[in-house]
């Protein structure tokens, strides 16, 4: 039997949809050798996210009513005792910014081998075969870990939980220890606002790293004002101050969906992904033709950048 | 105040390669400095320079091949660099989280500084873990994924946390501790000639397992990568082929369809 203790996320009063995917994770895993699955659900309104998270398949919900936002002592300390407490095979927790705050302390406090980002979960009862990438997504890996382990499970990898469920919910009397509380969050701030919102336009004209130079951006901005398109961008290119934050697409940007995005010089790796998959029609142009971006472009052009950028624009021009 | 600044030498791989057994076979790859280390040395050498720190020293763990990449650092700023390398590392396909922790413990541990920054991730393996599992085995406060850090600081340290979706957390955290950062954080330098000299005659301490006390049992990894593969492509992409001003009137063509630009 494989029991899993899975870790839901949430921010600011809102459960994050990774906290149903990981339902839908721990039961697949627990369903191969019949275990039962777990839920911890930490900090805020726990009450009113353990009736929302019971779906079809969880089979406890623990609760820990402490404190209203995530703080990473908190849940290190709180998922350490409910492994003591239920024994659980694997702990799961998202590979959210804050699972990648808290996992690996839970991993090393238990004394558990941890493996990070898995976007596939294979169990006997013994081995975990954990599926994962390695160098931007150019390749996959499998990996094995004997006995417990701890593994963090990448986002929009599986479908969410749906369903109701009849989970018994629990209040777990957590024991936290507050001088071992050695951070305090003072806040939040949102930032990449502006005038422009990205997140509007029907056509983005998205530039990353394969531009080389800020001076080549006139490229982009040419080809976008033939097409009346919007100029967006991968990370680096914010990073390195060529363009304001409101043009990030991805985890840390924004998210678009977009009729059209013409994703230019962008390898297309998952944190960029996440905030443009949803886009209509999909255009990469790469001169890299094994790129993650081909992946989940409808259209592709692998080609240098310099050469079609231009001869693209004077088609409109 | 010390800082201690974990720097790897990552693999890249060129566009087009071959995997032979459980990794890519050598003639493809490439090697260079962890993009995400950059920003933490950078981070580290401002904090120098602004009074704040009075010793930046950099760790790695990597064969004597990497001493290049490392020399970067130094180049950039740092004062003095620490490599561990070990024949019982010589055979090990990938160095998971719980080893490195073992042995980047037992260098900050010897060392004593009062803020380790490590990278969010290594760009090659990704695991995104070990600046978080290290200060959790010191007992250190951690915060993970740091896009800012105020340089006014003493017994605490006020960051800004990036979360996802825009939103960024402030947060104190008390000393001593790890933060792991993140690209964009600051606008890491490039070395200077005179800092590339320098960086030459810049102390480069090469030490074995058993020089910092760790057993060599440390590096049997838990984690066994047991196979590597291209990904299956799902996409039913279409591609143009041609010069450039056939395919850019593909995609003209296209975008005309779908009533742009009209
Ligand atoms: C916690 C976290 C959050 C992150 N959030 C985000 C996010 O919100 N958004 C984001 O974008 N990234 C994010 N990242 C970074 C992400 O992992 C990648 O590093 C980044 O997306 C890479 O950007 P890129 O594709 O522009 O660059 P690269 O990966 O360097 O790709 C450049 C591409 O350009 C191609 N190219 C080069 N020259 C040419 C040419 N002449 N013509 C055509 N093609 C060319 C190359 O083949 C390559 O595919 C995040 C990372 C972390 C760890
Ligand atoms: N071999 C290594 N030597 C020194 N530091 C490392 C090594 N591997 C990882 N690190 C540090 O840990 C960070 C996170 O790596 P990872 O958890 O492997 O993604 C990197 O950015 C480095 O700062």
């Amino acid at each position: 039997m494989t029991d899993i203790l899975a870790v839901t996320d949430h921010r600011r009063g809102e459960l994050r949809d990774v906290s149903y995917e990981i339902i839908t994770a721990g039961r697949q895993l627990a369903n191969e050798t019949g275990g039962d699955l777990h839920l911890a659900v930490i900090s805020g309104t726990v009450d009113e996210f353990a009736e929302k998270l019971n779906r079809e398949g969880v089979d406890a919900i623990h609760t820990v009513d402490y404190g209203e936002e995530f703080n990473h002592d908190v849940y290190t300390q709180a998922i350490s005792q409910l492994y003591d407490e239920l024994a659980p095979q694997y702990v799961l927790a998202p590979n959210s910014v804050n699972g990648l705050d808290y996992a690996p302390a839970v991993a090393t406090q238990l004394d558990l081998p941890i493996v990070t980002d898995t976007i596939d979960l294979e169990t006997d009862g013994e081995t975990l075969i954990a599926t994962r990438e390695m160098y931007g997504g150019k390749v996959e890996t499998t990996n094995e870990l004997e006995g417990s382990a701890v593994a963090t499970i990448r986002s929009a990898e599986w479908p969410q939980a749906e369903g109701t469920g009849d989970a018994a919910i629990e209040a777990f009397d957590a024991d936290i220890d507050e001088d071992a509380i050695g951070s305090t969050v003072n806040g939040f701030e949102e930032v990449g606002g502006g005038d422009v919102d990205i997140t509007e336009a029907d056509v983005l004209v998205s530039v990353g790293r394969g531009i080389e130079e800020e001076d080549n951006l006139p490229l982009i901005e040419e080809l976008a004002d033939a097409l009346s398109a919007t100029v967006s961008s991968s990370r680096p290119i914010v990073d390195n101050g060529w363009l304001p934050k409101n043009r990030q697409v991805g985890q840390s940007g924004k998210v678009v969906t977009p009729d059209v995005y013409i994703a230019i010089g962008i390898s297309g790796a998952v944190q960029h992904v996440a905030g443009m998959k949803g886009s209509d029609t999909i255009v990469a142009i790469n001169t890299d033709p094994n790129a993650p971006i081909m992946d989940i472009a409808d259209y592709a052009i692998v080609d240098d950048l310099f050469d079609v950028v231009p001869a693209l624009t004077e088609e409109f021009q | 105040m010390k800082i201690l600044v974990t720097v790897k030498e990552v693999a890249t791989v060129e566009d087009e390669f071959e995997i032979e057994g459980t990794g890519i076979a050598d003639q493809y790859l490439g090697a260079d400095l962890n993009e995400w280390d950059d920003y933490a040395i950078e981070e580290a050498v401002q904090l120098q320079e602004a009074g704040v720190a009075d010793e930046v020293v950099t760790v790695t763990i990597g064969p004597e091949e990497c001493e290049q990449t490392i020399r970067q650092a130094l180049a950039k700023g740092a004062d003095r660099a620490v490599r561990i390398w070990d024949d019982s590392l010589e055979d090990v396909d990938l160095l998971d989280v719980g080893a490195k922790t073992e042995i980047l413990s037992a260098v900050v541990e010897e060392e004593d500084p009062d803020l380790v920054l490590t990278g969010v991730q290594a760009g090659d393996d990704s695991f995104g873990a070990t600046g978080v599992s290290v200060a959790e085995h010191l007992g250190y406060q951690w915060g993970a994924v740091v896009n800012h850090l105020e340089h006014d600081f003493d017994d605490a340290a006020s960051v800004r946390r990036e979360l996802e979706g825009g939103v960024e957390e402030l947060t104190e955290i008390e000393l001593p501790a790890v933060l792991t950062i993140q690209t964009g954080i600051n606008e890491p330098r490039y070395a200077s000639l005179r800092g590339i000299r320098q960086a030459q005659r810049k102390e480069l301490d090469v030490k074995a397992l058993a020089d910092l006390g760790v057993d060599e049992s440390a590096v049997d990894a838990e984690l066994e990568l047991t196979d590597m593969y291209e990904p299956e492509s799902e996409s039913d992409v279409t591609t143009w082929e041609g010069s450039a001003e056939e395919t850019a009137g593909e995609l003209a063509e296209l975008l005309r369809d779908k009533g742009v630009a009209q």
